[in-house]
């Protein structure tokens, strides 16, 4: 499993990535292996408002649908719409595949770092 | 094996109408159809083969073990389908003159009779086709008293995170917004968090006691005093109402109204094999707003389905109602609940438990350890039974256990059935560790392999086009 360092992660297996003011959104390779093969993803319209802590989309895999929760709070600045048509880049390239990016964030998730975030993985199992 | 539309051959045919009876008329021009339609071409042997042939290739209770968590997939006995198909219930129609079918509403006054005895409900309707639609009609009740009280900021619905799917969208559907509200590490509702978000603006909870876990939430009372306590009502998904049914009555629980499966709890058929029935009851003071059938009412009735929905479903669970009785109901819920925690006792110590404590009528296993030991899942797992000729549990749910498999045996399986899944399960299990090469193939002697599930959630075919 990997968990790059640069990247913050929340507790509900979203990583966060700092790009000046922006913060870009995907979900981590714990999330994608949980989740297995997916098949289908929602995604907000660019200039939604979004919170934190309340979900922001969602992803259908084999298994299940589920929430994506938003670590931040803001205005939807860019969607990846190449998701629409390949969901299937967020099982082979997770931190590749960002699903959103975030503007003008006045709030934020308490977040881990790499090393948290693996270890609060591997409790999870 | 061929489609039917592959299997036509031009011009052959077979003469199982009757000559029509009455005038033909021609459709005027504009309306008929200038390309004639797909229909296959078969004869009456044919068409036999064909329908045998699926038959063969279809697994249900009367095939073997069938053990599908939370669907209730219960022995239908046959006396049900023949009083079903008694001539005076199945020749008759919903607008013929009142004096001729008063034994068809005499079976719904009879089975609301009962129904609402076993739920502790007031009143009830037979409308909705299904629970899902049982869910709709009821969360329509709660809209409708709160806004016929004037009280239109409830806006929330309450949803715990292991409820079935079909609530939150239910309460979607409804208008409202759900809230998600995170279970307990037992499972059960957790109180603090329901305290939480309780409010002026509840409009009601929607919750399945036992729960999706297999347990009773000892605090059920607590639970329905304290939405009340806010102004909301409480909603019963009566999805396992099997495991209490004529032991514990949801209206006693505090619940304000309730659907019951038919096709669940009562023995009638399921799936494609239905169609289903979404009983839904309330309390006295919700009653004025329950959908009546046309066949019951005058003018002005309020219906979700047209006249009393599917009535001969209703047939069948009143048969079954009445061959099992008084006793025989609460005895039915007992040994669903025995033959649970049967089977959960033989199983564990190889696939444990996600709750180690006595469950109701269904149980789930929780198989993440597993599948760190030795890379099979749960998926892998409930394929390989199939090669067992037994039904795969429930996969994947409820979400708050990982690698989860789902367990309802019910109480129509012998001690036999029981001890004979256990040693499957037994066996998967030392496969497991062995061989998980092979499970990752399984099933190996099905009809059909491992479908591309992904192909097939992205790529649907479902229209056959003539090629």
């Amino acid at each position: 499993m990997n968990y790059p360092n640069e990247l913050s992660y929340s507790k509900s297996h979203e990583w966060v990535k700092m790009d000046g003011d922006t913060a870009i959104i995907g979900i981590s390779d714990f999330a994608q292996d949980a989740l297995g093969d997916v098949v289908f993803v929602n995604l907000p319209a660019e200039g939604d408002d979004v919170t934190a802590a309340e979900a922001f989309g969602d992803v259908e895999s084999v298994k299940a649908v589920s929430d994506l929760i938003c670590p931040v709070t803001g205005k939807v600045a860019a969607i990846n719409e190449e998701l629409l048509d390949s969901p299937e880049l967020l099982n082979s390239d997770p931190y590749g595949a960002w699903i959103i990016k975030v503007e003008g964030i006045t709030d934020k998730e308490e977040l881990l770092d790499a090393a948290a975030y693996e270890e609060f993985c591997a409790q999870e199992g | 094996m061929k489609l039917i539309f592959e299997k036509s051959a031009s011009g052959r045919k077979c003469s199982i109408l009757p000559k029509c009876d009455v005038e033909t008329v021609e459709l005027p021009k504009e309306l008929r159809r200038e390309v004639k339609p797909a229909l296959p071409e078969m004869s009456e042997t044919d068409i036999s083969r064909h329908y045998t042939e699926l038959n063969h290739r279809v697994h249900g209770v009367n095939c073997g073990f069938y053990p599908l968590g939370s669907c209730t997939m219960k022995y239908n006995p046959r006396i049900d389908e023949e009083m079903a198909a008694l001539p005076g219930f199945t020749a008759i129609h919903p607008l013929a003159p009142k004096h001729t079918t008063e034994g068809c509403r005499e079976v719904l006054d009879t089975i609301r009779k009962y129904l609402c005895e076993v739920t502790g409900m007031a009143d009830m309707t037979f409308q909705p086709s299904a629970g899902a639609h049982g869910e709709f009609t009821g969360v329509l009740l709660i809209k409708q008293y709160h806004d016929s009280r004037g009280d239109t900021k409830r806006k929330k619905i309450i949803v715990p995170d292991s409820a079935h799917g079909t609530n939150p969208a239910t309460a979607a559907m409804c208008g409202y917004d759900v809230v998600n509200i995170a279970s307990a590490p037992n499972g059960c509702v957790d109180l603090e968090a329901l305290k939480a978000v309780l409010g002026d603006d509840t409009a009601g909870l929607m919750l399945t006691n036992p729960n999706t876990v297999g347990i009773f939430d000892e605090n059920i009372l607590e639970i329905t005093r304290l939405v009340h306590e806010a102004g909301g009502l409480c909603y019963y998904d009566g999805a396992n109402l099997n495991a209490v049914m004529g032991v514990v009555r949801p209206g006693d629980m505090g619940f304000d109204c309730i659907h019951m499966n038919l096709h669940k709890t009562f023995a009638t058929p399921h799936g494609g094999g239905g169609p289903g029935a979404g009983a839904v009851g309330c309390k006295d003071f919700l009653a004025k707003f329950l959908p009546h059938s046309a066949m019951m009412e005058g003018e002005g009735h309020i219906q979700v389905r047209g006249f009393a929905g599917n009535f001969l479903v209703v047939v069948k669970a009143l048969t079954y109602i009445m061959t099992l009785g008084r006793e025989g109901i609460p005895e039915a819920a007992k040994n669903a609940v025995l033959n649970a925690n049967y089977l959960m006792r033989r199983i564990q110590g190889t696939f444990e438990p996600a709750f180690d404590r006595i469950c109701m009528h269904e149980f789930v296993l929780d198989l993440s350890g597993f599948k760190k030991e030795t890379g099979v899942t749960a998926l892998d797992v409930a394929k390989s039974l199939i090669d067992y000729g037994m039904h795969p549990p429930t996969m994947y749910f409820p979400m708050i256990v990982h690698e989860a498999l789902m367990l309802e045996p019910t109480e129509t399986e012998s001690k036999d059935t029981l001890d004979w899944a256990a040693e499957v399960y037994r066996k998967l299990y030392e496969l497991g560790h062995t061989d998980p090469e092979y499970m990752h193939g399984a099933p190996h002697n099905a009809q059909i392999g491992r479908p591309d599930e992904v192909k097939a959630a992205r790529n649907p075919i479902v229209r056959y086009t003539r090629a």
